[in-house]
């Protein structure tokens, strides 16, 4: 185990170098000349050539290389280029707010979609079954943007049952007062595709030799869908969430925009817009490791929900 | 009688069906396929005729008055207008005082000789207009053909890219082979909203650059794809038959194999098509989508959140409405063609 856990470490090294290099060429190629937008448009020719020569722009690209290199490596991301706040202190400050709403929704848009996936799978073909089909296909087409746009409109402006945006010190305000809306919103367009996908999973399972047998052996239908094909389903299950949980951490950027939560995706839109460069490239470096680190964790977790999956 | 059996050989002796002949012929007993599919095609030549600009022209003409209401529910009531009362009292000639006295008669000379002509402005429109007076359903006709034409181009060139480097990958393996996995690995380290970002920094908005963006964080699934069927096709019977007999590289991969994986390839860019759309969406909500003299139904969206403060609730609903009914009937769609296509995907996804 030991092992394996290293050398997927090793594995990381690669892509990660890759990922480091195409953040660097694409600011550095496409990227237009970070001195100028520092600079401003009023900035005389004198300073920008300050500027370049502070932040090493007038070594040769190798050398550029190098530095941001050594700033990964030693964790020291710099300084935001709009508000001179270092990177650092920005990532400690705006995740908690962004995974006081995230992780609400990660674990309810599970919780809620499996049972109701569950359901419709064991009743595959009937009424319920086609009705949540169509449903989620007519949810899923319209956008998120509108989801939220309404139920602002509706639950927060209208009917005034939530606050319509707006954010507090304390962990409790948040979470009871600020945090029920866009979780309810984002549940209403979170749960139709989940359930879709937990719905294919255990359709997979279910027509399984193990569940003819187990049924064959007179076990309750309980027993045959709770202890047999949920274990079994676990694993794409798994998968999916891993999948999402890297998500959890940007946040939604949408969802922050819209209620004014200070959290980290709202924060990498404002540094999109002010093309603060050591903002983005951190955020996307940090976040490659983090994707990886959740693939190898979801890996190991596969091994202890079934027995016969053999790292290698 | 032995006419009829004469042509049964004739038969039997025919090529077997192809698999596009096959795939119509499935997808034309799916009733709900075909139905969406005519919902496309409807879209698509409302999409031709903005483009050629035969219909909505004229969308960034003011021709309502602003925010005129849908015609159903009538002009909006007058707001009875407040003037200030005239004053009592004599009216005091004030020339004697005021500086500007003498330049009257000549601003009135001068006035006169412009005409000025006084525009109706409709009072209604069949869906209503926006804040500045224009027509929303030209408006929605116009970000149909940006956010459909953002979609379909971003996936084909998603599935140009992912085939080009899947079929790489696939096909000769070895160096090439890992070195496109490690570009892959690059690629899916980051979540695809992420990688939109730091693209859309990059490129600026338009038209063009979201398609690009969109085509370069979409490639991935197609290349995944792509490269399986490749690898798996590549040692087939036919593809060494056809080496055998001498056929180069470039036509063992292109010529022989990409017809039998190009039914995938469609699938999985129809897939993108949707998928893209939602995105182009929320990119032009931010304001890194198109461009400000585009309009999209991202664009109409994010005007549309505070007009409905307002109670101004149509863009919203022409904007919604547009995408609901494409964004459903080409999911439908795409479904039924991957039932028809390609079997042992269906229900997946």
């Amino acid at each position: 185990m030991a092992a394996y856990v290293i050398r997927r470490l090793l594995q990381m090294i690669p892509t990660l170098l890759g990922v480091l290099l195409l953040v660097f060429l694409l600011f550095k190629m496409v990227g237009g000349d970070p001195a100028e937008i520092l600079g401003g448009l009023n900035a005389s020719a004198q300073q920008i050539n300050e500027i370049r020569q502070q932040l090493g722009l007038n070594e040769p690209w190798y050398v550029q290389l190098w530095i941001y290199f050594k700033s990964i490596v030693t964790f020291d991301w710099g300084r935001s280029w709009a508000t001179q706040e270092a990177v650092s202190s920005i990532f400690a400050t705006r995740l908690p707010a962004t995974l006081t709403v995230m992780l609400p929704i990660l674990v309810l848009d599970t919780v809620i979609a499996l049972p109701i996936a569950m359901w419709v799978a064991y009743r595959r073909g009937s009424l319920a079954d086609r009705t949540l089909m169509v449903v989620t296909t007519v949810a899923l087409s319209i956008s998120f943007l509108v989801y939220i746009i309404i139920g602002q409109y509706v639950f927060g402006f209208q009917l005034g049952w939530f606050p319509v945006q707006g954010w507090s010190d304390s962990l409790g305000t948040n979470l009871v007062t600020y945090v029920p809306l866009p979780l309810i919103l984002a549940l209403m367009v979170g749960v139709a595709p989940q359930t879709r996908l937990y719905r294919t999973f255990l359709l997979d399972e279910l027509g399984q030799d193990y569940v003819r047998t187990a049924r064959a052996k007179g076990m309750t239908e309980r027993t045959v869908l709770f202890s047999h094909v949920l274990r079994n389903a676990l694993i794409p299950i798994i998968t999916n969430v891993a999948l999402v949980l890297p998500g959890v951490f940007v946040g939604s950027f949408l969802i922050e925009v819209f209620f004014s939560i200070p959290g980290l995706g709202r924060e990498i839109i404002l540094a999109v817009n002010r093309s603060d460069y050591p903002v983005i490239q951190a955020v996307a470096i940090y976040l490659a490791m983090l994707t990886m680190l959740i693939n190898l964790g979801a890996d190991i977790l596969y091994k202890l929900v079934d027995p016969r999956v053999v790292l290698k | 009688m032995s006419a009829v059996l004469n042509q049964v050989p004739a038969m039997v002796a025919q090529r077997p069906e192809g698999v596009w002949r096959a795939a119509w012929k499935r997808l034309r007993a799916d009733h709900v396929g075909m139905g969406s599919m005519a919902v496309v095609l409807l879209f698509i030549l409302l999409i031709l005729f903005a483009a050629s600009g035969l219909i909505a022209k004229g969308w960034q003409k003011e021709v309502g008055v602003p925010s005129a209401p849908p015609t159903f529910m009538g002009p909006a009531p007058k707001v009875e207008s407040t003037t200030i009362p005239v004053p009592k009292g004599p009216n005091v000639d004030i020339s004697s005082v005021d500086p500007l006295a003498p330049r009257y008669k000549e601003w009135d000379e001068r006035a006169a000789k412009f005409k000025s002509e006084e525009t109706v402005k409709a009072e209604t429109l069949p869906f209503g207009a926006d804040r500045l007076g224009r027509d929303v359903l030209a408006k929605a006709t116009k970000g149909t053909q940006t956010s459909v034409f953002v979609g379909l181009m971003g996936a084909a060139i998603a599935a140009l890219i992912g085939t080009l480097l899947g079929a790489a990958a696939g096909f000769f393996g070895g160096k090439i082979g890992d070195f496109l996995e490690w570009l892959y690995s690059v690629f899916t380290a980051m979540p695809d909203i992420l990688l939109l970002l730091v693209f859309a920094v990059i490129f600026g908005r338009g038209i063009g650059s979201v398609a690009i963006i969109l085509a370069l964080v979409g490639w991935t699934s197609v290349y995944r794809q792509v490269r399986a069927e490749f690898l798996k096709h590549s040692t087939r019977d036919y593809v060494r038959s056809a080496e055998a007999i001498g056929a180069s590289t470039a036509s063992r991969m292109f010529r022989h194999i990409l017809p039998n994986v190009s039914h995938v390839i469609l699938v999985r860019m129809s897939l993108l098509v949707v998928a893209f759309i939602k995105f182009e969406v929320i990119l032009s909500y931010l304001g890194l989508g198109v461009g400000v003299d585009d309009v999209s139904w991202g664009t109409m969206l994010a005007e549309s959140q505070s007009e409905l403060i307002l109670g101004y609730w149509w863009q919203l609903v022409a904007a919604t409405g547009f995408m609901a009914v494409f964004v459903t009937a080409f999911s439908l769609f795409t479904d039924a063609l991957r039932d028809a296509l390609d079997p042992k995907l269906r229900g997946l996804e």
